[in-house]
């Protein structure tokens, strides 16, 4: 086997495999003995293909990755059988030495998470000159002009002044671009990328993945792209492996896995994805749902006898940042710079925007966890955080569903105890009716009373995230604050949240202020859409409006950027990203220029200006 | 920083002020007199009355203190009542000793403490980890007293390979720097072997190994920085433990350090001696803590100080 210095065609360099993998068992060591964590998995990796491997958590997508690289969490985590030949060689049989030779430099990994990724104490240039010196002999000199080079072709700006860096000074797409441009700066033969965009936000999602693709074209690299999501797979794969709790479920080329699924976990898998457009089609069915309830319109109860739920003018948040001697405030992040909005009772009203643009403190702000400037009000009552009687009583109007449930649930506490355990603060019921209404509650979110002595990590992420939504129900609350409540969830178990959610609302006739970065879910579940970037609503109207008649460029940025689970769908060329996004800190007594929203027509809200 | 810096210098006087009110206040309530001390058993009540008015210890405890405060801005400690000396001389003669030990212990307790917690992190489970884990236990538990005497009998009675005691030559340092640092080195061991074991779970390190980088680079350069740095805030602590473990171990290896000096003052009751030690250890912490805070950003560069 012979390295090729210069890219090859693509042609002539499609034929035979790079990497085989044959009857591969991976197991880990309990003390009930060896348990299989991926059994029996054989694949072929062809030279310059991109193979998938899709599959929720739990799959043993992760796991066959390490296998490959020689990285399994010893001692309790090994391989049990099976080959796995790069060229002609069992890369099982060559053991650390061998193996530390192969990896980096014939297969090179990049991971999920790029923010922890990168060493926090070496520099970008450090970290990157090391990983080429480590396998090819050459001066600094050299080393540092390779590393320049591979920065240079993952796009960064100012790639030498890069290598001076930190990565905290870095942002997360940038790391991201660092970690490929490490995985890739030895041309090795075979990439192996797990959940590499999963971390990012969408528009720079989408911009790792052109490159990923622009990169393997000029390099001729295989790719083993390993993802949970369906669009990354349509966009990216030729061929595609569906795994399920360790074992291969299907396998096919990406056009024919998407047009007919064979395997019923893969039809399932299909059908659980949100997908952009589909939102209109389901919103009849709930209107006529409506209507044969005899439910009052949503937009009709607001109308007349009560007002919105939730009431926003104006709303800042502004986070100090102090300095000099004395510790005065010099600068502040404006984290929401002006937000006005309303929630109408029984409405689902979504806040969709990329990290950091405030969306989250907007949730904390409407229950008093952070300070805010200007006025919320909560059925009709202000929000004063100074009041500590009036804000309890307001927070029984207004509950949470954070992001991930294990960290909501304390693990040591009954989950029975823990949703009855608001009624116990704010004093209703006694023992008896709270124990009562705690499984009617279960019952309601699909578990069963019994389970209501158990405790947290007895329960899967999904069913946490239940026990989390029953809580926020105790209370008989007007609104509900999901902020991003279904984002950790596997897609099946999301969708099944996501109805549940629905449901619910149906019933209790609780508001929603759905708070999410995933375009396509509040597409499927928003009745009205707020965009927010930087602290700011550049955009907001009905679902219809916002996402059939996207006015703002960022708007239209962010729905462009979504991938679409569908191969045969080609999108336009995205227009690139004109560098990063600003910074929301000002120094003090200044603030962010504040935009101007304009009704275009029936609510339809449109930031002027950019 | 220079902002940083001047913040800090404030906030550690701010400390020593409190700390020279309580210490004084602490003496003042004191029921032993140290008149009586000084003056000797058979003096009539009337050379009590003299001293005592003499060394202006009549006075009322805001008095006392305002005077006291009013010669330590000028730099000056008092004179001692029993050496007719000034406490700043007798601090001073001393101070080098009692320095050179705390050098000598830490260099000690950090080669043993990091080398055993690193070595402990990477046998986790095995073997090697338990019989570190198991030393270091041991050597957090033991009292001073023992491992010095232990240290004496071994070393220097029967091997006679260090002198038993005394203070001039680097073989005098060996033995009292080292049971200083057997205690420290139990409690850094520790730390070490925690925070070793969670850096090696970090995805950066999981990284380095993906480049292909051998094990001792991967150690060396990656996890080690990492895992250094909470120890790190843990030395400037430490110093303050130390003040109080030096007592013993002077006394026991005939030390000449500050250590020996507070000791002969506690037993006579010479405040001026007692505040003087009192204002140097703390002194001593101070500047270890902010030694320790000002050295963490050149390892970790998200640390800014400010």
């Amino acid at each position: 086997m012979t390295r090729s210095g210069a890219a090859p065609a693509p042609e002539i360099a499609k034929a035979g495999p790079v990497l085989s993998v044959t009857g591969l068992e991976v197991s880990v060591n309990t003390e009930a003995g060896l348990h299989p964590l991926v059994t029996d998995l054989s694949f072929t990796l062809m030279r310059g293909e991109t193979l998938a491997i899709a599959g929720e958590s739990g799959s043993g997508k992760s796991i066959t990755a390490l296998a490959i690289m020689g990285l399994l969490p010893p001692p309790a985590v090994r391989l049990t059988a099976g080959t796995i030949r790069l060229g002609t060689r069992d890369l099982t049989r060559l053991g650390e030495a061998g193996m530390r030779a192969i990896r980096g430099d014939r297969i090179a990994m990049i991971f999920q998470e790029p923010m922890t990724s990168l060493n926090p104490v070496l520099t970008i240039g450090t970290q990157l000159i090391e990983a080429i010196r480590a396998h090819q002999p050459m001066s600094r000199a050299r080393a540092r002009a390779r590393a320049v080079e591979a920065l240079g072709a993952v796009r960064l700006s100012e790639p030498a002044r890069r290598l001076g860096q930190y990565p905290h000074e870095l942002s997360g797409g940038m790391r991201q671009r660092v970690m490929i441009a490490m995985a890739l700066a030895l041309r090795p033969e075979v990439l192996i990328a797990d959940e590499p965009t999963t971390a990012l936000d969408v528009t720079v999602q989408r911009e790792v993945l052109d490159l990923l693709r622009d990169l393997q074209r000029d390099l001729g690299t295989a790719i083993i792209l390993i993802t949970h999501d369906m669009g990354v797979v349509a966009e990216m794969a030729d061929r595609v492996i569906v795994m399920q709790s360790g074992r291969m479920v299907e396998e096919g080329p990406t056009p024919a896995i998407f047009a007919q699924p064979r395997a019923a976990y893969t039809r399932a898998l299909l059908a659980a994805v949100p997908r952009m457009g589909a939102g209109a089609a389901r919103a009849a069915v709930d209107l006529t749902r409506n209507r044969v309830l005899g439910r009052p319109d949503p937009a009709r109860l607001h109308g007349d006898d009560a007002g919105p739920v939730a009431r926003l003018e104006d709303v800042r948040v502004r986070f100090d940042l102090k300095g000099g001697v004395f510790g005065r405030v010099t600068h502040g992040v404006h984290a929401v710079a002006g937000v006005s909005l309303a929630i109408r009772r029984g409405e689902t009203f979504a806040l969709v925007g990329e990290s950091g643009c405030g969306k989250s403190t907007i949730a904390r702000a409407m229950v008093g966890l952070v300070p805010h400037q200007g006025l919320i009000e909560i059925a009709g009552q202000r929000l004063a955080t100074n009041d500590a009687a009036a804000l309890k009583a307001l927070r029984r109007r207004v509950q949470i569903v954070f992001q991930d449930p294990m960290a909501a649930l304390d693990p040591r506490m009954r989950v029975g105890e823990q949703i009855a355990e608001p009624m116990v603060i704010h004093g209703i019921g006694d023992g008896d009716a709270r124990r009562a209404r705690a499984a009617d509650l279960m019952a309601r979110v699909g578990l069963s009373a019994d389970q209501a002595e158990r405790y947290p990590h007895e329960f899967s992420g999904g069913q946490r995230q239940r026990i989390c939504i029953a809580r926020a129900l105790a209370l008989q609350p007007d609104l509900i604050i999901a902020d991003e409540s279904v984002s950790a969830l596997d897609v099946s178990v999301q969708a099944r949240v996501l109805d549940l959610l629905a449901v619910l609302k149906r019933d209790f006739g609780v508001a929603y202020l759905f708070i999410s970065h995933d375009m396509a879910v509040v597409e499927n579940i928003a009745d009205r859409v707020a965009v927010m970037y930087l602290g700011q609503i550049v955009e907001a109207g009905s679902r219809e409006q916002v996402f059939g008649d996207p006015r703002h460029p960022y708007t239209q940025r962010l729905i462009a950027a979504v991938p679409v689970p569908d191969p045969g769908h080609r999108r336009p060329p995205a227009p690139r990203l004109a560098g990063e996004v600003p910074s929301p800190v000002h120094p003090r007594g200044r603030g962010p220029a504040r935009r101007v929203l304009h009704d275009i027509g029936h609510g339809h809200l449109v930031a002027e200006g950019d | 920083m220079a902002a940083y810096l001047v913040r800090r210098l404030i906030q550690s006087a701010l400390i020593l002020l409190g700390v020279s009110f309580i210490t004084f206040l602490l003496l003042f309530v004191l029921p032993a007199d140290p008149v009586r001390q000084i003056a000797g058993r058979s003096a009539t009540p009337q050379t009590v009355a003299n001293i005592r008015e003499q060394l202006g210890l009549d006075q009322p405890f805001v008095v006392q203190y305002a005077r006291y405060l009013g010669g330590l801005v000028q730099g000056d400690l008092g004179r001692s009542y029993l050496q007719k000396t000034e406490v700043a001389t007798l601090i001073a003669a001393r101070l080098p000793a009692t320095l050179l030990l705390m050098a000598g212990a830490i260099l000690c307790e950090l080669v043993l403490g990091l080398t055993m917690g690193v070595i402990a992190a990477l046998r986790r489970g095995r073997i090697a980890d338990q019989a570190l884990m198991m030393t270091s236990f041991i050597a957090v538990s033991a009292p001073q007293f023992v491992v010095s005497l232990l240290l004496l009998y071994v070393f220097a009675v029967r091997l006679g390979w260090f002198p038993i005691g005394g203070y001039g030559t680097f073989a005098h340092l060996v033995l009292p720097a080292l049971t200083l640092g057997i205690l420290g080195s139990g409690w850094y061991s520790r730390m070490m072997r925690s925070a070793m074991i969670d850096v090696l779970r970090t995805d950066y390190i999981r990284t380095a190994r993906a480049k292909g980088l051998g094990r001792a680079r991967v150690i060396l350069r990656h996890a080690l920085p990492n895992a250094v740095l909470p120890v790190i805030a843990m030395i400037g602590i430490d110093i303050g433990i130390f003040m109080g473990g030096i007592v013993v171990v002077e006394s026991v290896f005939g030390w000449p350090g500050i250590g020996q000096l507070a000791w002969q003052g506690i037993q006579r009751i010479d405040i001026p001696i007692i505040m003087g030690v009192t204002l140097v250890s703390a002194c001593a912490i101070v500047i270890g803590n902010l030694l320790a805070d000002l050295v963490t950003p050149f390892i970790d560069p998200r640390i800014r100080l400010r």
